[in-house]
């Protein structure tokens, strides 16, 4: 399918998508304008804050999205009982967005109105101007086009930032980037890029109009304009209020997943089993990066989610592996009862390891089957690791070392990007995961892990001991999920998504109703 | 002193003001300035002209001695009111470029919350005054203007007020020679109908006595010479001569060695 009958296809999701995220861009730049330009005026009034405040403002802009959500979510920062910063979800990334357009917002303020002629300025004092007299009829107006200017540049920054906002559930166009790269699908990732980039393309002619007209000190602010202005802002401030109210109004189950097509399935498999057998209403939180869901659901953003012993073990509670299954287990479910008041319910049955892949016309005619075969080309192949894999104690390092491994060179890319370029020869040999479907798809080959390196990572549903309590129906229905799914079955059902492109809801639904467990999302 | 505080509009006692890094910019200035005169500030750019200016409408302090404008120190004026009744015209004439003409020169009445009528009437008034058609002038912005048409709405904003003070800091110090010199003429006749005190900045020794009551010449940041032109043209001190000089006549000119 090419992308224009994707988008004609899809027009109602799209244009959805893009209100989420004009939504996001305009409520993010609304309040750091809010904040900018009265910052920005405050420091030339005081310029010996202007060091510090912009220093900080730098310092920002230069912080990871990532890190910034994940430092943000666990956060409780509250405003008149709202609830203004803090958990997943469109506040957190309209917090961090606008934090990222506050420096430019405060530079070109401070700039503008250092940059009025002194001549000018000198004569309304002389005429008997007050400070505020001279800031609004005569400082702002004249350095309206460098403040325009500035929230010009904030704007595009805003609009590039905010796809990543997808990564803690805010919505957005970056859905389908996220959704794209994770199913290796460029049809879903441009439908997600090209949208983007004209709304970018579009504020970017909007605001410059505004920047030249303003810029030429033709007009200046009347009252009209400066009401019609601050109107516009305050709208836009009551409406993420509004939208922060409602978002924390009512109580559902909330079901997170992480942002790979086998945790959205798993996250569809057990919201539709706490719908069909306990009849509460779940709400679907799913896509959470990095280890935002862990975040989430220690914050109470979320009740449940489906996490895996390795990597709790590991990334989670940076222990050093154990490669026992069960004594994996027995320690994560301890660790996590007295650390995050979080339990470990069944295992679902199937154990999600890194897998070792390579081509399977190589494998053929090398004759490779396990790891330790590909000790002797090692040397000239060229491997790509997923970032996740290369940074994690049970990765990389461990990984080369137990197999005296030695690569030519050593490539980190996104995860969902490694296969692609696998199987378009641009490396020759990657980490995977034994449960992607499109390991069978695009003709990968497994090394099996014959020195039993990789630790265990059995999928569990864990969930909040505080939910568990208060809904005692919740504890049974996720034990009917209790090795309810093997390895082969999760292939299958990560095949059907990635490979034949259907959706995660149906894909379990489809699943729960065969295995007699329920269903019907 | 009390009939001296009537007849004197503007007194400076042994005034002066040092920049915070211990620069002095005026030493000890002892000046009065009566009621309808105008005094022109003489001097090298640097001898503290502008200075005696900005102590007049509060836009400095003194760090030493003061300065007293209608019999009461400025320090003890509210900057705000004081400027208001002082017009004030700068040498790179300060236009608002975002006001159109009209709202240039309706600045201060605005400020002082005079109606829209009487401030359309004023301006009216004053464009006529200063020599611009008001019907071609009063929607246009500062930019539309050749220098001496500038120079002339720098005049008619500081006058709109009716301020019975002016300070004017080298106002016509960027036309060329013909435009300057039809501007002064035009000047000289606006003084003497309007009336008003004048504190005149200029470094063109041919326009202080065109304009001047009286003339203070200033260096380094202190009186040389106070007097009317005629005492200027019999003084024998250095500085005196080297500014009188400049007046020779172009015939003296072509026939000098």
């Amino acid at each position: 399918m090419n992308l224009w009958h994707f988008l004609a296809a899809h027009r109602a999701e799209v244009v959805q998508l893009s209100l989420e995220h004009l939504f996001l861009v305009a409520v993010s730049t609304g309040i750091a304008i809010l904040i900018g330009v009265p910052l920005g005026i405050a420091l030339t009034r005081r310029p010996a804050l202007s060091k510090p405040i912009l220093g900080f403002a730098n310092i920002m802009q230069t912080v990871p999205s990532l890190a910034l959500f994940g430092f943000l979510i666990p956060l409780n920062i509250y405003l008149f009982h709202v609830r203004i910063i803090g958990g997943i979800g469109a506040r957190t990334a309209i917090a961090a967005l606008a934090l990222y357009a506050l420096l430019p917002i405060i530079r070109n303020t401070f700039t503008g109105i250092n940059g009025v002629d002194p001549a000018i300025r000198e004569a309304g004092r002389g005429l008997g101007m007050t400070d505020r007299q001279l800031l609004l009829q005569v400082e702002v107006p004249l350095a309206l086009g460098v403040i325009v200017a500035g929230i010009r540049v904030a704007t595009v920054i805003a609009v590039g930032t905010a796809t990543i906002a997808a990564a803690i559930d805010a919505g957005g166009l970056g859905r389908y980037i996220f959704r794209g790269l994770r199913m290796n699908d460029n049809t879903l990732i441009l439908a997600g890029a090209v949208p983007a980039a004209l709304l970018a393309l579009a504020a970017d002619f909007l605001l410059g109009a505004v920047e030249h007209s303003f810029g030429r000190g033709r007009r200046r602010l009347n009252r009209r304009h400066a009401v019609a202005a601050l109107g516009a802002v305050v709208v836009a401030v009551v409406a993420i209020v509004v939208f922060t109210l409602h978002s924390g109004a009512s109580r559902r189950i909330a079901v997170g997943s992480k942002d790979f097509t086998e945790q959205v399935i798993l996250g569809e498999i057990v919201a539709q089993t706490i719908e069909s057998r306990t009849g509460l209403p779940v709400e679907r939180r799913f896509d959470l990066g990095g280890n935002l869901a862990h975040d989430a659901l220690v914050a109470g953003e979320i009740d449940s989610y489906v996490e895996y012993t390795g990597t709790a073990l590991t990334a989670i509670l940076k222990l050093p592996p154990i490669s026992d299954a069960r004594e994996v287990y027995r320690r994560v479910k301890a660790e996590y009862a007295a650390r995050f008041h979080v339990e470990w319910l069944e295992p679902l049955g199937f154990n999600n390891t890194f897998a070792i892949l390579v081509r399977g016309q190589d494998a053929s005619k090398l004759g490779l089957k396990t790891i330790g075969d590909i000790a002797k080309y090692a040397p000239k192949w060229r491997a790509g690791f997923g970032q996740d894999f290369v940074s994690r104690p049970d990765g990389y390092e461990g990984f080369v070392r137990a197999y005296g491994l030695k690569f030519a060179e050593v490539r980190e890319m996104d995860l969902s990007l490694t296969y692609r370029a696998l199987a378009d020869g641009q490396v020759d040999v990657i980490a995977g995961n034994s449960t992607d479907g499109l390991i069978a798809r695009l003709g990968l080959m497994q090394l099996d892990d014959d020195r039993h390196y990789f630790p265990p990572y059995d999928a569990v549903p864990v969930a909040r001991e505080e939910t568990l309590k208060r809904y005692p129906e919740l504890r049974a229905a996720l034990a009917a999920l209790g090795g309810a799914i093997s390895l082969e079955e999760m292939r299958r059902m990560n095949f059907a998504v990635d490979g034949e492109k259907r959706a995660p809801r149906d894909v379990a639904d489809e699943f729960l109703r065969r295995k007699k467990l329920g269903g019907g999302g | 002193m009390i009939m001296n505080g009537q007849s004197t509009a503007i007194e400076f006692q042994g005034a002066g003001f040092r920049l915070p890094d211990g620069r002095a910019l005026l030493t000890g200035l002892e000046l009065n300035i009566a009621r309808g005169e105008t005094l022109v500030l003489l001097g090298r750019s640097g001898s503290g002209k502008t200075t005696t200016l900005k102590l007049i409408n509060r836009l400095l302090d003194p760090t030493q001695g003061r300065v007293l404008v209608d019999g009461k120190p400025t320090t003890e004026w509210d900057p705000i009111r004081l400027r208001r009744r002082i017009g004030y015209v700068i040498q790179e004439v300060g236009l608002f470029p975002h006001f159109t003409i009209e709202e240039n020169v309706a600045v201060v009445p605005r400020l002082e919350g005079w109606d829209d009528e009487r401030i359309h009437n004023r301006v009216r008034e004053l464009l006529d005054l200063v020599g611009l058609d008001p019907a071609r002038f009063a929607t246009r912005y500062p930019r539309e203007l050749s220098g001496g048409q500038r120079q002339r709405v720098g005049v008619a904003r500081a006058l709109a007020a009716d301020p019975p003070i002016m300070l004017l800091d080298e106002p016509f110090g960027a036309l060329d020679p013909i435009t300057r010199r039809e501007i002064q003429e035009e000047f000289r006749s606006l003084q003497r109908r309007l009336g008003k005190t004048m504190a005149f900045v200029t470094h063109d020794v041919g326009e202080a006595f065109l304009l001047a009551s009286r003339i203070a010449l200033l260096k380094d940041g202190r009186i040389v010479l106070l007097g009317r032109p005629a005492d200027f043209l019999a003084s024998r001190d250095p500085e005196v001569v080297a500014f009188v000089s400049c007046l020779r006549s172009p015939a003296e000119i072509v026939a000098a060695p």
